[in-house]
């Protein structure tokens, strides 16, 4: 009120919505970890990269602090983020207060600060206008669906609205 | 209720709103110590606690790591037998020579402006709370929101290092390591997230609606 930030605003159809969001999240999520994002050619021999490899890549180094860095910001915030807004939401759907909701809502506050993927997506272009000089890029499934992934994951948390929780909350107790 | 609390606020009300669900509670007394909210359980802070000191720490801490960061390299790449070592500044520079304008400048921003301006505003919020200034609130709180919000986005580089090293294995033709600056250079990173996250916004109003004795 006096700084002038947003104080509160009231998605329309709320719930449901953030729901559905979340499954498709989900599925990307999947597919963005289990399918290389690029592949690298340069004289007939090919790399390819999947994120889990680029964190083990890193972890072998000795690098572990960056690769715990990386793990957390691009694979676990994310994956605490949707594991949370489902529990949220599916057994409130349902009609059932799901357990310990207020550890719930905390954990997924704190993995909202420290999730990253669309810093991720700007570094994988950084890097590939790094390498185009070099060798032959390609682009793999995984990129597509990081794309994705990021847009709808940031729809699904911007459509959340925790005061509509509470409210279906103290509605079923 | 506390005797410098602005006419109108919350606490001037006894009350305080949760931080973590943002229900606005009633406090019993004047010490609120071991409240708690009575929608989620979650202890009540008027303001965060230890704000100013925790942020202190952190943003020297910061502060320290930023040499390091900025000094060794981030990677190595070995190609042919060459050897060369990238720092965050010459990741730049290798932008800008090769033409590639708007990439030198999105790394310019998010390896290098981005830190020193978080590390920067932050010492000036801290400085400026501490000593209990009144100057222009307004202006304050949104450098504060700034800061929050852009922080996340030095990351950048960190991910790049990531994926050349992933990507870039050749054996003889072609490696690429990532180097000990990239390590601090994601301390940096960390610390100042978590020093824009325990600093009190809200510290920058109080004085300034403190009613003048």
């Amino acid at each position: 009120m006096r700084c002038g930030s947003l104080l509160r605003k009231r998605p329309r159809n709320g719930l449901e919505r953030t729901l559905a969001l979340s499954f498709a999240a989900v599925i990307l999520f999947v597919v963005s970890n289990s399918f290389p994002f690029l592949s690298f050619e340069m004289k007939g021999l090919v790399t390819q990269t999947t994120l889990m490899t680029g964190v083990l890549d890193l972890y072998r180094e000795g690098k572990g602090e960056i690769a715990a860095l990386v793990l957390l910001t691009t694979v676990l915030a994310p994956a605490f983020q949707l594991g949370l807004l489902l529990y949220i939401l599916v057994p409130l759907r349902a009609g059932i207060v799901p357990w310990h909701l207020p550890q719930a809502f905390r954990v997924l506050r704190h993995s909202q600060t420290w999730s990253m993927i669309e810093v991720f997506m700007i570094g994988i272009l950084v890097a590939i206008t790094k390498l185009m000089g070099m060798a032959d890029i390609v682009a793999g499934l995984a990129l597509w669906s990081f794309a994705l992934l990021m847009l709808v994951l940031s729809a699904a948390l911007s459509s959340f609205d925790p005061e509509s929780v509470w409210e279906r909350v103290e509605a079923l107790s | 209720m506390s005797e410098d609390a602005a006419p109108g606020t919350a606490l001037a009300a006894s009350c305080a709103s949760c931080h973590e669900c943002g229900m606005l509670c009633r406090l019993p007394h004047a010490g609120a110590h071991g409240t708690r909210c009575a929608r989620c359980g979650a202890p009540l802070h008027t303001r965060k606690p230890q704000s100013l000191e925790r942020s202190t720490a952190l943003l020297l801490a910061a502060a320290i790591c930023y040499l390091p960061a900025n000094l060794l390299p981030i990677m190595t790449v070995t190609s042919l037998g060459k050897v060369e070592s990238d720092t965050i500044m010459s990741g730049v520079l290798f932008f800008l020579q090769s033409g590639d304008y708007p990439l030198a400048i999105v790394i310019f921003t998010a390896s290098i402006f981005v830190p020193v301006a978080k590390i920067l505003i932050l010492s000036f919020l801290l400085v400026s709370v501490h000593r209990g200034s009144r100057w222009r609130p307004v202006e304050r709180t949104r450098l504060y929101r700034l800061t929050e919000a852009v922080g996340r986005w030095s990351m950048v580089d960190i991910y790049v290092v990531t994926i050349l090293v992933a990507l870039v294995r050749l054996g003889n033709l072609a490696t690429i390591e990532a180097g000990l600056g990239a390590v601090f250079f994601g301390a940096v990173v960390v610390l100042t997230m978590l020093a824009a996250e325990s600093f009190d916004p809200r510290l920058i109003w109080d004085r300034s609606e403190a009613r003048t004795p």
